[in-house]
């Protein structure tokens, strides 16, 4: 989750009360963050992904502020016509690579390293967050006073782009930056094999910047002489590149900026961003009082609205421009009830008169643990992910097993085909315990069949294996027989071969027709590949394939 | 206890030991006099120390014992020793060895050892010819050091040696298998006054029955006889037993409260396709979670079916602009190949979602629940595991509220042992109002964090149910239930199988 970093001083200020630390922990989790830490001045809070604006220390103290009844309602940002030539043309060329661009010109401000690093922060955490690590959309901040307007955005060969790309010593085209520059490097891959890259130019045909990836060390770095700045976000969704947008404009005037709307030259339509009208939303006071369980009037309803800062005119609903999450009526209702407080809510149980209902498979699995039990064995739980060595090298078997695309690491790596691997390994890292070492496991296993919906199919296997130094055929057969006649059934065993198991002594057993497991004892091939120094005679039974014969008897 | 009940409880091997038993004895020689086995002389001396009739005082002590050619030499004399005799009388190699009864081996070693001291000359024929110097012939008349040391008894300590006994045990030690150090446990028994006492007073000799035998009730020659007490406080050796694993004792016991709870149980399938894990669930196709960084996909196959195209057109008219549930949607373009990539089940609330797919509206209202194993893509580590368990909770029903939500929550987790629950807000894709769950320990008496719930978002709910009405859904992880009440620090020992960990480990008691 991104975290937001916040001087506690800067933040009192700009929420306009003290709190206690007490009181302050209290509000940010009510509000609906988390409180990561907080350590001297230093105070890092996590956003939740849906509050994209509350990622700047500007945003945070916003809603902060509104939440705890000081600064509440919506609050109203002034911004000015564009300028003269505040436009930027968008050529066709884009389309292909990164269509889209929203732009906003912000003056009056004052830098220092301080506030500098503030935007930084706000960009990068945009960056991963909204922008989804820059492939979604990506802002540049430049220093106006470097830049004369208009500006174009266009797209050209990497080859023929040619800048001195931010802390770079010198001059590179678009496919150095790619391979040499360490944002780059990052980066890269999201213009990697394009025909043409995305850049930003002025009208002195001076390069801004290439975007996503980085600014141009001439015209895209700000200072503390800076005043005055021109904002771009590119990207593939214009709706989010505003919403972006306004998250970014609104901070900047929190600083004490004024914002500047510019011209974007579409080939087809003119557009002026950034937009910062409150969208409206009509809201079903019934609705949100049935869905929250208490019965609020208007007026509480529109103290609570103006809590979250929002507004209430007219039975409608004003969301302010840099709110990104409110997609339906249930948000703003769930922002009522975060105004109201979660911690006052009385919890109720209804009277609804449901029947609980335990399903009959995992009652049948119950029954059968307890039967083992009964004879004294221990139940173990294994990892269904395991390796392709463990589970197949080991055995001796080559079972055809399901792998993972991305493994975090090869030890789990496949998904278990059978469960004889599971309790075999279990025995091998027990081999200092006591003796005898009786266990089972009752676990899902997986292997491919076309008929299912995920083309796998899985099945609850029970394993049971034996080990000790009196352990034979005759003595998992016993617990076998145990199992068959508390569940009143009767098993047949065939002779079979498996290279898991010693031969002649490995058999099949079925029911009725129906192969329902194996039974042997461990050949010492693989007792040695486990360095496991003791007799082990196992069965595995498939439970699945079992409860369809009894339901079918 | 008094003294004569002290006598009455003795058993057998006691009151033998006892007879045998000074002031002070070696366990040793207690055990050569009394004849008992270890085993049942150590259980004895256990009880009476318990008893406070003996002290044990143990001293560990480094030993000198006969080997196998030491106990030969001891019968025989050294080889060095009949090698010089017989020069007396031969003086070819092979004669020699024939008169003193020497291996190759030893041969080797004595003529070694015996010029070093001086005491033959060599000459070299057809075969080496032994003579016998002046200072062999004195060496004759004389036991050599290791000769004298040989005649000891043994064991003997090794601190108890003189210094030229240390001599001869340096160079024996050397040598192969003659004698060897041992360190051994010297146990010394000596009575307290309470033994004293005891031995003194005399161990009653009158007939007691020692073990109830099926004989023994048959013949009725039980009647008019005393039992041996038993010291009935004793520690008696452990048995094992089988038992369910600890985690699947504390997943039953959920399960029963949410059945109590009038609940439904909903199960199914680890692997999911990414339509019933994320799509059904309005999260947007480039969500975070949906990397491979976070969820676990399959290699082969890679992909699984969708569902029937009605499903399909739902769900992604929802996600573009919101379909006919009043939501703007996530307004972008949904892909059909990407809802189709299998996935290891990132929580239970995909069961959730097939639930509402196939409930049909005139059972409404319903309450179920699932208890189940889901995945993560984390690297293994002390506090996070790529296996953990959920429980998964939806209540259907039109009046449901946000209060109910809180309610049921705070019912489930009361029963589960905390007495208090705390509601945070938060977020997910799929609710709307979201909810972090906090439980107060009881004893720590601080919150800690159990997982989310809410109501499932009216996106989520109409594709699936065909209409827009509240369902209650909660779905907090189990595990860190499980970790604080078996009071395991490290996640991974859930899953370690531990044999003596699963054998010792107290059962799940609520």
């Amino acid at each position: 989750m991104p975290t937001v970093n916040l001087n506690l001083k800067v933040l009192e200020k700009l929420i306009g009360k003290k709190l206690s630390l007490e009181l302050l922990k209290d509000r940010i989790s009510m509000l609906g963050t988390d409180l990561d830490k907080i350590e001297g001045n230093e105070v890092v809070v996590e956003v939740f992904p849906n509050r994209p604006d509350m990622l700047s220390e500007q945003g945070f103290a916003r809603a902060l502020s509104s939440f705890i009844g000081v600064k509440t309602g919506l609050k109203k940002y002034c911004v000015k016509k564009p300028l003269k030539d505040y436009q930027v043309i968008i050529n066709d060329s884009v389309k292909k690579v990164r269509p889209y661009t929203a732009c906003a010109i912000v003056k009056n401000l004052t830098f220092n390293d301080e506030k500098i690093r503030e935007i930084i922060q706000i960009q990068e955490k945009l960056h991963v967050s909204l922008g989804r690590n820059r492939k979604k959309l990506a802002i540049g901040i430049y220093p106006l006073e470097q830049i004369k307007t208009p500006i174009t955005y266009t797209a050209k060969k990497p080859n023929e782009i040619r800048f001195q790309p931010l802390e770079s010593p010198r001059e590179m085209t678009g496919l150095q930056i790619l391979s040499q520059h360490p944002a780059g490097r990052d980066y890269g891959h999201l213009l990697e094999g394009k025909a043409v890259f995305p850049i930003f130019i002025d009208s002195k045909n001076e390069i801004l910047s290439m975007p996503p990836i980085i600014n141009s060390h001439k015209t895209g770095k700000i200072n503390e002489n800076t005043k005055e700045v021109f904002i771009e976000c590119s990207g593939f969704d214009f709706k989010s590149l505003n919403q972006c947008l306004n998250i970014i404009v609104t901070a900047l005037a929190d600083m004490g900026g004024e914002i500047y709307q510019m011209e974007l030259l579409y080939k087809k339509k003119k557009i002026i961003t950034p937009n910062l009208n409150p969208v409206e939303w009509k809201l079903d006071l019934n609705y949100v009082n049935r869905l929250i369980g208490l019965k609020l009037s208007e007026k509480e309803i529109k103290i609570l609205l103006e809590k979250m800062g929002l507004g209430y005119e007219n039975k409608k609903v004003l969301v302010p421009a840099y709110r990104t999450d409110i997609l339906h009526q249930i948000d703003i209702a769930e922002d009522i009830a975060i105004a109201y407080g979660y911690d006052n809510f009385e919890p109720e149980i209804p009277n609804v008169s449901t029947i609980g209902k335990e399903n009959s498979f995992e009652v049948f699995k119950r029954k059968i643990a307890n039967i083992l039990v009964g004879t004294g064995i221990l139940e173990t739980i294994s990892y269904h992910l395991t390796s392709i060595n463990e589970h197949n090298e080991k055995m001796c078997f080559k079972s055809e097993v399901i792998e993972l695309e991305n493994p975090s690491t090869s030890e789990y790596s496949v998904l278990r085909s059978w469960i004889t691997p599971s309790l075999m390994q279990i025995l091998s890292r027990n081999t200092n315990k006591e003796y005898p070492q009786n266990i089972f496991e009752i676990g899902t296993v997986f292997k491919p069949n076309t008929k299912e919906e995920t083309n796998v199919e899985e099945n609850s296997r029970l394993g049971v294996a034996l080990c000790g130094p009196d352990v034979n055929f005759t003595t998992i057969k016993q617990i076998l027989d145990i199992l068959f006649s508390a569940l009143d059934m009767t098993c047949a065993i065939e002779e079979t071969k498996h290279p898991s198991f010693i031969n002649g002594r490995v058999g099949r057993v079925f029911v009725g027709k129906k192969a329902v497991a194996y039974i042997g004892e461990i050949s010492p091939e693989v007792l040695e590949q486990f360095n496991i120094e003791m007799p082990v005679s196992c069965f595995e039974l498939n439970l699945t394939n079992l409860i369809q014969v009894i339901n079918n008897k | 206890m008094n003294i004569n009940t002290i006598i009455k409880k003795l058993h057998p091997l006691e009151i033998k030991t006892l007879s045998h038993l000074k002031k002070e004895i070696l366990f040793s020689e207690l055990q050569k006099n009394t004849g008992l086995k270890e085993v049942e002389i150590t259980r004895a001396i256990q009880w009476l120390g318990n008893k406070n009739i003996i002290t044990i005082d143990e001293e560990i002590k480094e030993l000198i014992e006969l080997d196998k050619n030491g106990v030969k030499y001891k019968k025989e004399g050294l080889p060095e020793k009949r090698f010089l005799k017989a020069t007396r009388s031969k003086n070819k190699i092979s004669e020699i060895k024939k008169e003193a009864k020497l291996e190759d081996e030893e041969i080797n070693i004595c003529i070694g050892s015996l010029k070093k001291k001086a005491a033959i000359a060599i000459t070299k024929e057809q075969e080496l010819i032994i003579t016998l110097t002046e200072q062999g012939k004195k060496l004759l008349e004389k036991e050599f050091l290791e000769e004298q040391f040989l005649k000891k008894d043994f064991p003997i300590e090794l601190d108890s040696l003189k210094p030229e006994e240390i001599f001869a045990f340096e160079n024996l030690i050397k040598r192969k298998e003659i004698i060897k150090k041992n360190v051994k446990k010297i146990r010394t028994i000596k009575l307290t006054i309470l033994g004293e006492e005891v031995k003194k007073k005399g161990v009653s000799t009158k007939e007691v029955i020692e073990r109830l035998t099926p004989k023994i009730l048959k013949d009725k020659s039980w009647k008019n006889k005393e039992f041996r007490a038993y010291d009935v406080s004793i520690n008696v050796p452990k048995i094992t037993r089988g038992k369910r694993h600890f985690v699947n004792q504390a997943i039953d016991y959920a399960r029963r409260i949410w059945l109590d709870m009038g609940f439904e149980e909903m199960t199914g399938n680890l692997l999911q396709t990414s339509f019933w894990n994320f799509d059904a669930l309005f999260t947007a196709q480039d969500h975070p979670v949906r990397d491979l960084q976070d969820t676990f996909f399959i290699k082969k196959p890679a992909t699984g079916k969708l569902p029937k195209k009605e499903f399909i057109d739902k769900i992604k008219n929802t996600h573009e602009n919101g379909w006919t549930t009043n939501s703007k949607g996530w307004q972008y373009e949904w892909d059909e190949e990407t809802s189709k990539k299998n996935v290891l089940r990132t929580h239970t609330t995909c069961l959730s979602a097939q639930t509402l797919a196939k409930l049909s509206k005139k059972d409404i209202p319903k309450k179920f629940f699932a208890l189940g194993k889901c995945f993560r893509n984390e690297t293994l580590d002390w506090s996070h595991l790529f296996e953990f368990n959920q429980t998964e909770g939806i209540v259907i029903d039109k009046n449901a509220n946000f209060r109910h939500l809180l309610g049921y929550l705070k019912a489930f987790f009361k029963k589960m042992g905390y007495e208090k629950a705390r509601f945070r807000p938060a977020y997910f894709p799929y609710t709307e109002f979201s909810v972090e769950i906090d439980v107060l320990h009881p004893i720590h008496k601080t919150w800690f964090e159990l997982g989310g719930a809410g109501i499932f978002r009216p996106e989520v709910v109409k594709p699936l149910l065909g209409i827009d009405i509240p369902v209650l859904a909660w779905g907090p992880g189990f595990d860190r239930i499980i970790l604080e009440f078996f009071k395991i620090n490290d996640i991974r020992e859930l899953y370690k199988n531990d044999l003596k960990q699963l054998r010792e480990i107290k059962d799940w008691i609520k």
